[in-house]
């Protein structure tokens, strides 16, 4: 179990960590979501136990940063942000290199180091410089070097920046077959990562957490409108209004109208749901029906209102 | 301990599988070279005094290019957040580094026994002497690898590295050669503080403790200054 207590870091005048709190408890994948610059890696790096934080501790298990730091090291695997690796050496070497590092016993070096190499996807580059792989490539590599020793905690700072969706899948594929058994946090800026690979989710925004739980969860809470979409065919100008005039309407968003063929959002209270008399108005009418479905909320509207609505405290 | 041969080995391998070895000890070689060969049939001595007293002149430019890169690449490329974050120290990591300039630099140092073999050949040199002035050459050129190290650990680009071990070396190096301007009890506290003057010393076949112990203190102080300032990064 990881649990982060009041952890504030301050780079001279900037505050980039402010007090935050959470516990992630074992076998979970947690994204750590947040725009660039809100102290997502820093939080990380402290966790690492790369720098000190100026207040605040990080405990894993009972085991805490200041006085256990080489213990803590030995639990966490980590992936730093834009993955450094060194490019004079070739992956065999370099993946041998960090076992020595982690203190895998001699005798089992190889069998980790040929393990890692099959779940990585490395057999074709053993014997290649690193300097000279793809992206893709080197994020395998050091992820391989990541997870050479077998961690309980692996701690992930952007795995997926700059591969192509190809690689992106793959990478996420590994990460979801990983968390069966591990703690993984994952760091990123990109929403779909979260959705696609996480059980919960942090948002943190200047230092602070902003939102903090199950995905589903905080997707509910943060609309308290339904979003409905419609494709009608209707030899009307009056369309849009004649929805307007409905009771029970929040707002109705025009998306595009070519010809008679309007697409457009209806936003309605989440405490009744309309969509019954919505249809029977449209039957009423006689418009013809291509399309009516319901909006999930995506992630990235409630980040953006998440992240902004900090913006408008100040 | 098996994580300081772990870097080490890391290190050596970077040296000699990429050119920079062959390249720097080449240097080496050229340089002590042409001071060995012009001056050998004109002096008719079977002696290795004009080799020994022109190395310490070109290990001020040869070590800092050996060091230069050992920590200041690892900050520049951002591998020191994945050294920094397996279970090694910081000493660790400095000792290692140290260990493995000191392997190249015996290595150049080794490659002037040509020399001492085409001495023997000509003439019947002293091997005392040329044993002391070997060991000499080897403590001194661990107290400028320290120097080195230390510097390398300052900045994160690898001239600015090369330029201050540079001056810390050459200021230690130039402190007793201007001996007649100053006092005489000044000048015994310099004279002792010159990394030349303790080379001197040795070379001439005295291996006395004073000097061993200097340049001891001299890889000592400068390793904990290169942790220190490598630990100091957790505070910025």
């Amino acid at each position: 179990m990881i649990e982060v207590k009041n952890l504030t870091k301050d780079y001279g005048q900037l505050r980039a960590v402010d007090n935050i709190s959470f516990t992630i408890p074992q076998g979970e994948i947690v994204g750590f979501l947040g725009p660039n610059g809100a102290g997502k890696t820093t939080t990380l790096k402290i966790m690492t136990c790369f720098m000190p934080p100026n207040a605040g501790n990080v405990y894993i298990d009972d085991l805490n940063i200041y006085q256990n730091s080489i213990q803590i090291r030995k639990k966490i695997g980590y992936l730093p942000e834009g993955c450094p690796l060194y490019g004079e050496m070739n992956v065999i070497d370099f993946l041998k290199f960090v076992a020595e590092l982690r203190d895998i016993e001699k005798a089992s070096i190889h069998k980790r180091i040929k393990e890692m190499i099959q779940t990585c996807g490395l057999k074709d580059v053993v014997h290649q410089e690193i300097g000279e792989l793809s992206k893709g490539f080197r994020q395998r590599v050091g992820l391989a070097g990541a997870m050479i020793h077998n961690p309980e905690i692996l701690i992930l700072d952007e795995p997926t920046s700059g591969l192509d969706p190809n690689q992106i899948a793959e990478i996420r594929a590994l990460i979801k077959q990983l968390g069966r058994e591990k703690t993984v946090l994952i760091s990123t800026h990109i929403l779909r990562e979260v959705e696609a690979t996480c059980d919960r989710v942090i948002i943190i925004d200047k230092g602070k957490i902003v939102a903090d739980g199950p995905l589903a969860e905080i997707q509910n809470s943060f609309h308290n409108q339904n979003r409905v979409y419609f494709e009608i065919k209707a030899d009307t100008h009056m369309l849009i209004d004649e929805f307007e005039s409905l009771p029970n309407i929040d707002s109705i968003q025009l998306y595009s109208k070519e010809n008679s063929l309007y697409k457009f959002y209806v936003n309605f209270s989440k405490d009744k749901d309309i969509r019954p008399d919505l249809y029977n108005f449209i039957k009423s009418k006689e418009w013809i029906l291509f399309e009516m479905r319901a909006e999930q909320r995506s992630l990235e509207d409630i980040f953006r209102q998440l992240t902004e609505k900090v913006e408008d405290n100040e | 301990m098996s994580n300081i041969s772990a870097i080490s080995q890391k290190e050596i391998r970077t040296y000699f599988y990429s050119p920079v070895a062959y390249i720097l000890i080449s240097f080496f070689l050229l340089i002590t070279g042409w001071f060995f060969g012009t001056n050998l049939f004109l002096i008719n001595e079977a002696t290795m005094r004009n080799i020994f007293s022109i190395i310490p002149l070109i290990f001020i430019f040869f070590i800092p290019a050996i060091t230069m890169r050992t920590i200041a690449e690892e900050k520049r490329s951002g591998t020191i957040e994945l050294l920094c974050t397996t279970p090694v120290t910081e000493t660790q990591i400095v000792v290692g580094k140290f260990f493995a300039s000191l392997v190249l630099l015996v290595a150049a140092i080794l490659s002037t026994l040509v020399y001492v073999i085409i001495l023997a050949i000509l003439g019947s040199p002293d091997g005392g002497i040329i044993l002391a002035g070997y060991i000499g050459l080897i403590l001194m050129g661990a107290a400028y690898s320290a120097i080195g190290i230390f510097s390398s650990t300052i900045s994160q680009n690898q001239i600015v590295a090369f330029i201050i071990s540079f001056f810390i070396i050459i200021i230690l190096f130039l402190l007793d050669k201007f001996l007649y301007f100053i006092p005489i009890w000044l000048g015994s506290i310099l004279q002792y503080i010159s990394i030349d003057f303790h080379f001197q010393n040795i070379a001439r076949g005295v291996i006395d403790s004073r000097d061993i112990i200097y340049y001891l203190s001299i890889v000592f102080i400068f390793l904990f200054f290169a942790c220190k300032s490598l630990y100091k990064r957790k505070y910025l």
